[in-house]
C-alpha cells in the first residue's frame, strides 16, 4: 500500500501559518472598515480551512474520486446556503396577494348603514 | 478476523499477482489492503460530508438572523470573550498539528510517538473543553442563557437571545463532537499501545484524523462569526 507521506515540515508550516492567520482575523476586528470586516474575517476562515483540509486532511494526495466528493460536498453545503438567501433577500420585490383589507368608505362601525 | 486469512487463498489470481493481502486487517472483498484503504476514505468523507450539511444549515440560520437583526447581533460582541476565543482557536489548531503528527508516525510506522501524539491530541482537546466550561459558566452567570431566567441591557434583548441561541447550539454541538473525537481518540490510544497499526494498515488513525480536522474547520468558522461580529469599541449603539 502505498501512501503519499508528507515531510512533517510542511504540517509545522501550516500550524505556524494558521496561527498567524487567527492573529490576523483578531487583529482586523478591531480596525472598523465598515462591511468589510465581515469579508475579510471569512475570507481568512476559508483560507485557513483549505489549509486544513488540502494539508491536514492531505486531500491534495488524495484520489480524484475524493476530490470531486469533497468539491460536490462544498457545491451543496453553498446551495442550500445561497437558495435560502436568496429567499430572504428577495422578498418584497414582487408584489405578493394581499389579505382582504376593508375600504375605507365601508365603515361598518357607521350607524347609517344600519 | 481469522476467516478472511483462510478466504484470501480464494481471491482471484490476477490480484494475488500484484500483492499478497495477508495483514490481519485485510477483508477479504476488498482486491487488496490499498482499494480497502480507499473505500474507507471514501466513506469517511460522505460521513462528513453530511457533518457539513448539518453544521451549514446552522449556519445557515445564523446567517438569515444576523442580517436581519445585525445591530443587535453586534451589540452581544461586547459580552464574548475573544481573549479565551482566540486562546481556544490556538488550542484547536495545535491539537489538529498533533493529530496530523500521529497520522504522520503511524505511515512511518513510529510506534511511541503515535501515542504519544495521539495522547496529546486528546489533552488538547480537553483544554479546549475545559475553557469552554469556563465560557459558558460566565455565560450563566451573566443570564446570556436563552430561556425564562434570560436577561440582556439595552434595546435589543429578545434579538440578543436569538444570537445567544446560536451560540450555545452552535458552540455546544461542536462540543459535543469534541467530546466524541476525545472518545474515539482513546480508542485508538488503546488499540495504538496493543501496536495495532503499521505502515501498511493505519486506516482508523487517518478516518479519525479526518473527523478531528473537521470539527477543527467547524471552529475556524465559528469563531470569527460568534466572537468577531462587530468591531470592539464598547458603547454598542450605531
Amino acid at each position: 500500500m502505498k501512501h503519499h507521506v508528507v515531510p512533517r515540515k510542511h504540517y509545522y508550516l501550516v500550524f505556524l501559518a494558521l496561527l498567524c492567520l487567527t492573529g490576523t482575523t483578531v487583529a482586523a476586528n478591531f480596525v472598523d472598515v465598515g462591511g468589510l470586516n465581515l469579508l475579510i474575517a471569512l475570507c481568512i476562515a476559508f483560507t485557513k480551512a483549505s489549509l486544513v483540509v488540502l494539508i491536514f486532511m492531505n486531500v491534495r494526495f488524495s484520489s480524484p474520486l475524493t476530490k470531486l466528493f469533497v468539491a460536490a460536498g462544498l457545491f451543496w453545503l453553498f446551495t442550500l446556503i445561497l437558495l435560502t438567501f436568496s429567499d430572504y433577500v428577495s422578498r418584497g420585490w414582487i408584489p405578493t396577494p394581499q389579505p382582504w383589507q376593508e375600504s375605507p368608505n365601508r365603515n361598518v362601525d357607521n350607524p347609517a348603514l344600519h | 478476523m481469522s476467516d478472511a486469512d483462510t478466504l484470501s487463498h480464494s481471491l482471484p489470481a490476477a490480484s494475488a499477482v500484484e500483492e499478497e493481502p495477508s495483514h490481519p486487517a485485510y477483508r477479504h472483498q476488498f482486491d487488496d489492503m490499498a482499494q480497502q484503504f480507499e473505500a474507507s476514505h471514501l466513506g469517511m468523507w460522505v460521513f462528513l460530508i453530511t457533518e457539513i450539511m448539518f453544521f451549514g444549515g446552522l449556519f445557515g440560520g445564523y446567517t438569515i438572523y444576523r442580517s436581519l437583526y445585525h445591530e443587535a447581533f453586534a451589540d452581544t460582541s461586547q459580552y464574548m470573550n475573544i481573549v479565551l476565543g482566540a486562546f481556544n482557536t490556538s488550542v484547536l489548531i495545535a491539537s489538529s498539528l498533533t493529530m496530523a503528527l500521529a497520522v504522520h508516525a503511524a505511515q512511518t510506522g513510529l510506534q511511541k510517538p503515535l501515542v504519544r501524539f495521539l495522547l496529546a491530541t486528546m489533552a488538547l482537546g480537553s483544554v479546549f473543553l475545559v475553557i469552554k466550561y469556563f465560557e459558558y459558566s460566565e455565560k450563566f452567570h451573566h443570564h446570556h442563557f436563552p430561556g425564562p431566567n434570560f436577561h440582556y441591557e439595552g434595546p435589543w434583548a429578545r434579538q440578543a437571545e436569538i444570537l445567544f441561541s446560536f451560540y450555545f447550539v452552535m458552540t455546544g454541538m461542536h462540543a459535543l463532537h469534541m467530546v466524541v473525537g476525545i472518545g474515539l481518540l482513546s480508542y485508538l490510544v488503546w488499540k495504538a499501545s496493543k501496536r495495532v497499526f503499521d505502515a501498511t494498515y493505519y486506516t482508523p488513525v487517518e478516518m479519525i484524523g479526518l473527523y478531528w480536522h473537521f470539527v477543527d474547520i467547524v471552529w475556524i468558522f465559528l469563531f470569527p462569526l460568534l466572537y468577531l461580529i462587530g468591531p470592539h469599541h464598547m458603547g454598542g449603539h450605531s
